[in-house]
């Protein structure tokens, strides 16, 4: 039991529209303002994926209009080598920053994490209006690299050295453009870190009376071990960009060996290190995509308790499991490194950690589907979203399996049997994570409801063709196909034309397919029905507030918190749940203290 | 009138010597001792390419001719021209055919359009290595349009592919449109010379730059060689 | 809606196996002397990963199917043994299974990694450079000459930045864009880069490994096959990456010994 012995600073609500809508404090506003940037920033990224795949089924084929956008990427319309290696940065770039970690952890933990620990807002709201427009300054430096000199940045969003350090000479938009690219992301950086700085003492001193640690949803202890995970994470990245741009503009030789010749001509560079690049931002890398996947396991977890109406067989086991997931994520990274000529012991060490973490991953998939045995599963966008998750987790998960052993590596790095892994679990599985948040929250959120025919139809067409999307990438790398070829060349990789244009044809359809759920979006959050303060008979305390919350969450009541998230399946005088506010006793199986 | 009559008249005996007194400064351009083998290119990654040259293309840094003969030398007036300034209205062409640049070396003048061509199936990434002039790179993907660009200071370019590194070029833009390349018997020639002093440069790509001073007093032809040492390596 | 689901589901799970069933895509034939180890471990995980793949996929299927669209009074039950079972389950059978791939792995990694070429294995030398593969030999000599990278000059066709005006050794070193190397014999690859990161991949040979600037790296092998390989560049390395290959030529050592003599002869 804790006392709320720290407060969050207490405002009084602003009344000018500046202060309400744009340099707010408020967290719901904020978190309001990270969702819409991360909905943007998927629009563009999805929009850059479709000119790739494009490009890449009829690859001398003009794009109508694409010299609009860059007259020497794309004369004529045809793409060129270059432009698609710039856009395929920024579509990675732009996906895993901007939304993957912007919309699960920073949109709906701002909005949330909060109000489902009791609390009227985050302790340093200064800091968390400065992390949203940090973050949204990083992501305008990142969108003007388009528009200056020669263009975005080519090499990848892992910018591997030294040809994100020697400059211009390296190629195209490896001038500026890695410059714009670092200074963007390393403020990313500074963003999520004032974000972890808010929401570790939001989870570990806010919580109102009642709300032990043990009583947090599992929604709570994901994006808080999250944040745990974004502050040394983002802590490594951030010098390393630095290092990157002092490598550009101080002439530094951070990441350049001795020696290096382009042009005929000797760089000007000596003494770096090739290997220090990928080490820092692995060590960086992978962490990240654990803090993508790990607030949609808590958001998942979330939705389908509701909608199962019963807890998981264990709510403690789950916790341990994504902190299992946390942790281990630090000795992982190598694996992106196996035959990197980084000294084959090391590929070994790194593998084994790699294989453990099979195991807590295992363990989720088994509690989900094991809780989903004698529930009374109730089927409506949101849980068929968070369905979708675990069939995507698992199939991505299962890829891992091949990727964590060096010596399958050998055959599989590099490939497009990668970029189907992680397509899988980040492009898909954390995407249907903020389907499901989105459908579960939306009420609360915008106070209407969203459209349930047009929720299930963008869940169809986005489940089937996900699948005939990104299935055929493994088969396509175990074939052998090389990824970040803008053109295949090879003799090898013309009978695996064919089965890219099926892709492409799917991605298409699959991407149009989002405009349903823009169109739900948008048309719900104006003529929506209104939203009751509880459409899904839910337990966690955003549930017991108003619909749309007040400025101070709870209207000035402080809630005291009698049980666990999860007490659903109980007979109450409301129905088969008893909400966590609610001083109401029932006969219960368990009820965490 | 009368004025207009006397100013076309005045105009005519000026520019009439001129088109009268025409000179030509000719000559060839040879080597002594023996050049370093030019390797020949094998340009199996590109198949597309490769088929094209039932033998190996060579490397061009050297292009000698019969006996001595070195070819692609420029040789233009470096001072003394009256008529420099002039940028020609036409074009000169580049072509990217076969993984070779066509023709090796480029002469242009200052503010000259120049075209590039790719009539490959491949596409090449033409990269001039200016450093006087702005440098920079364009990709042409196979059937796309001619690309069109300038230089505006006199330099000789390095001109590469960044796809293909055998493929390799000179732009040599002059302040003139007096200059000729030497061909097959390393011979050249500048015509359409007022009378006046002149000196003429010949410069070659890996044996440096010889320069001589010539006077044209009328129509005559000047006849200047020059001689370049070779290299071993 | 929910069986609906159900179905969906188990067709996808079954369509995404047919595939793989049918090996419609796969590595094509292994003609290394190490490779078979490293099939045998994506034969064992394949199998693995697929039955966990249908399981989880198929059981998923069927609870959605089972505990969907029940009526009011219908009570909630637990999976017997509770998530105590599913925790011992998990670290038993994947835990085991999952250590297993991890320690028969090693020796398939090992036998390329970390074992040493043999003393006679043949060396070559490769260049990687922005965008294409150079080889050298090092011709009768049997000796390397100094490399200088002042010296290079891809247009007259000095990759390596030789100095045989200089340097003896480098005379009769012999600079090719394709690699030919005699069947059955262990090739002993020098790898380094001249500008950026690039990477060398020879599926037919089960070898990859990065070029690291700054660093000599290698690579030791036997092709077991005569035939026209390709080698790959899969490191992002800039605009010409996709174009960056060179064919492997695996020869009879007589015809190896030709190509030798006539690229010499160049």
């Amino acid at each position: 039991m804790h006392d709320m012995s720290v407060q969050a600073a207490h405002h009084a609500p602003p009344t000018s529209f500046i202060r309400k809508h744009i340099f707010s404090q408020d967290h719901k506003v904020i978190g309001k303002q990270y969702y819409a940037l991360a909905l943007f920033a998927a629009i563009v990224g999805m929009f850059l994926s479709w000119l790739m795949r494009i490009h890449l089924a009829w690859n001398n084929a003009a794009i109508p209009g694409l010299q609009l956008l860059s007259s020497s990427g794309a004369p004529g319309g045809v793409m060129t080598p270059e432009y698609y290696l710039q856009l395929m940065t920024m579509h990675g770039t732009i996906m895993v920053f901007f939304v993957l970690t912007t919309a699960p952890f920073a949109a709906f933990g701002n909005f949330f994490l909060p109000i489902q620990v009791g609390a009227e807002d985050m302790p340093f709201p200064r800091f968390n209006m400065m992390s949203f427009w940090v973050t949204f300054v990083a992501f305008l430096v990142l969108m003007a690299s388009f528009f200056v000199g020669d263009g975005p940045t080519l090499g990848g969003w892992t910018q591997y050295a030294p040809l994100n350090s020697i400059g211009a000479v390296g190629g195209p938009g490896q001038g500026t453009g890695v410059v714009l690219w670092a200074i963007s992301i390393a403020l990313f950086c500074v963003g999520q870190l004032l974000g972890s700085l808010n929401f570790i003492p939001t989870t570990l001193d806010l919580r109102v009376k009642g709300m032990s640690l043990m009583r947090l949803p599992l929604s709570a202890w994901a994006w808080f071990i999250t944040s745990c995970m974004g502050l040394t994470a983002f802590a490594v990245l951030m010098p390393a960009c630095i290092l990157v741009i002092l490598d550009h503009v101080a002439g530094t030789s951070f990441f350049v060996a001795s020696n290096l010749v382009l042009n005929d001509q000797v760089l000007p560079h000596s003494g770096g290190s090739t290997l220090l690049w990928q080490h820092l931002f692995w060590f960086f890398g992978h962490p990240e995509v654990y803090i993508a996947i790990v607030p949609g396991i808590g958001i998942v977890s979330h939705v389908l308790i509701t909608n199962m109406r019963r807890p998981m067989l264990s709510a403690r086991v789950l916790i341990y499991s994504m902190g299992a997931l946390a942790v281990l994520s630090y000795m992982v990274y190598g694996h992106h490194m196996f035959v990197s000529g980084m000294n084959p012991f090391s590929s070994l060490a790194f593998s084994f950690p790699t294989l453990v973490i099979t195991i807590p991953s295992t363990v989720v998939v088994l509690i989900w589907t094991f809780s989903l045995y004698g529930s009374k599963l109730r089927i409506n966008s949101a849980s068929l979203f968070a369905l979708g998750f675990i069939s995507m987790f698992v199939s991505g998960g299962v890829s891992g399996f091949f990727l964590a052993q060096p010596s399958i590596d050998i055959m599989l790095h590099a490939t497009y049997f990668v970029v189907g892994h992680f397509h899988l679990v980040m492009g898909v599985a954390a995407m249907f994570g903020i389907f499901a948040g989105t459908y579960f929250w939306f009420p609360k959120m915008a106070g209407r409801m969203m459209n349930e025919t047009l929720g299930k139809l963008h869940f169809w067409l986005s489940f089937v063709g996900a699948y005939c999307i990104f299935m055929p990438f493994h088969y396509l790398g175990m074939a052998g196909n090389i990824r970040r070829y803008s053109t295949f060349t090879d003799d090898f990789l013309q009978p695996l034309i064919p089965v890219h244009r099926f892709i492409t044809v799917a991605a298409l359809i699959t991407g149009a397919a989002q405009l349903i759920f823009l169109y739900n979006l948008i048309h719900s959050r104006y003529w929506g029905k209104p939203a009751p303060d509880n459409p899904w008979e839910a337990t966690s305390l955003e549930w017991s507030t108003a619909t749309p919350p007040p400025f101070d969450n709870f209207g000035g009541k402080h809630p005291v918190v009698y049980h666990d998230p999860y007490q659903y399946g109980v007979e109450s005088s409301v129905g088969d749940y008893v909400m966590q506010t609610s001083p109401e006793q029932v006969k219960t199986e368990h009820d965490e203290k | 009138m009368r004025t207009k009559q006397t100013l076309i008249a005045l105009m005519a005996l000026l520019v009439f010597p001129a088109l009268l007194f025409a000179g030509t400064i000719s000559g060839k351009v040879v080597y002594t001792g023996t050049p370093a083998k030019q390797k020949p290119i094998d340009m199996s990654k590109e198949p597309s390419c490769a088929k094209q040259h039932a033998t190996p293309v060579t490397v061009e840094t050297v292009v000698a001719g019969p006996n001595n003969a070195l070819e692609n030398v420029v040789v233009y007036i470096s001072s003394g021209a009256p008529d420099d300034g002039q940028v020609p209205s036409q074009a000169v062409t580049f072509e990217q055919k076969g993984c070779q640049y066509i023709p090796h070396v480029l002469p242009m003048h200052v503010n000259q359009e120049l075209k590039v061509i790719n009539s490959d199936q491949t596409s090449h990434n033409i990269h001039p290595l200016a450093k006087v002039n702005r440098e920079w790179n364009k990709s042409q993907p196979p059937g796309t349009p001619p690309l069109s660009e300038k230089y505006d200071k006199a330099e000789f370019i390095s001109v590469k592919c960044n796809v293909h590194p055998w493929m390799h070029g000179i732009f040599a833009v002059l302040n003139t449109n007096h200059y000729d390349l030497s061909k097959g018997g390393g011979e050249f020639k500048l015509p359409n010379l007022p009378p006046g002093k002149y000196t003429i440069t010949a410069w070659h790509e890996d044996y440096g730059t010889q320069t001589a001073d010539v006077t044209i007093t009328g129509n005559e032809t000047k006849d200047v060689n020059f001689t370049f040492k070779a290299k071993a390596y | 809606m929910a069986k609906f689901f159900s179905i969906t589901i188990v067709l996808i799970a079954i369509f995404s196996a047919i595939p793989i069933l049918r090996h419609t895509w796969v590595a094509p034939e292994d003609i290394s002397t190490h490779g078979a180890l490293i099939d045998e471990q994506m034969s064992e995980t394949m199998a693995e990963a697929g039955i966990s793949f249908l399981a989880a996929q198929f059981i998923l299927a069927l609870f959605i199917w089972k505990f969907s669209n029940r009526g009011p009074d219908a009570k909630i039950k637990s999976f017997p043994g509770g998530a105590k079972g599913l925790v011992i389950a998990a670290l038993l059978v994947v835990g085991v299974e999952v250590m297993a791939l991890g320690v028969f792995g090693v020796k398939a990694w090992a036998n390329v990694y970390l074992d040493a070429p043999s003393a006679n294995a043949m060396p070559i030398q490769v260049q990687a450079g922005q965008f294409a593969f150079y080889f050298r030999y090092p011709g009768p000599d049997g000796k390397f000459g100094g490399l200088h990278p002042e010296l290079i000059n891809e247009g007259s066709q000095n990759i390596f930045g030789l100095d045989p005006e200089h340097d003896v050794d480098a005379r009769d070193d012999i600079v090719a864009a394709e690699m030919a190397i005699p069947v059955n014999k262990e090739v002993h690859l020098l790898m380094h880069a001249k500008d950026v990161g690039h990477s060398f991949f020879v599926r037919e040979l089960r070898v990859q490994q990065d070029f690291v600037p700054g660093l000599d790296v290698s690579l030791h092998f036997t092709a077991t096959k005569v035939g026209k390989y390709e080698i790959v560049c899969t490191q992002l390395c800039g605009l010409g990456h996709y174009n960056m290959k060179a064919y492997l030529e695996v020869m009879s050592q007589q015809d190896f010994d030709n190509w030798l003599k006539q690229q010499a002869g160049q």
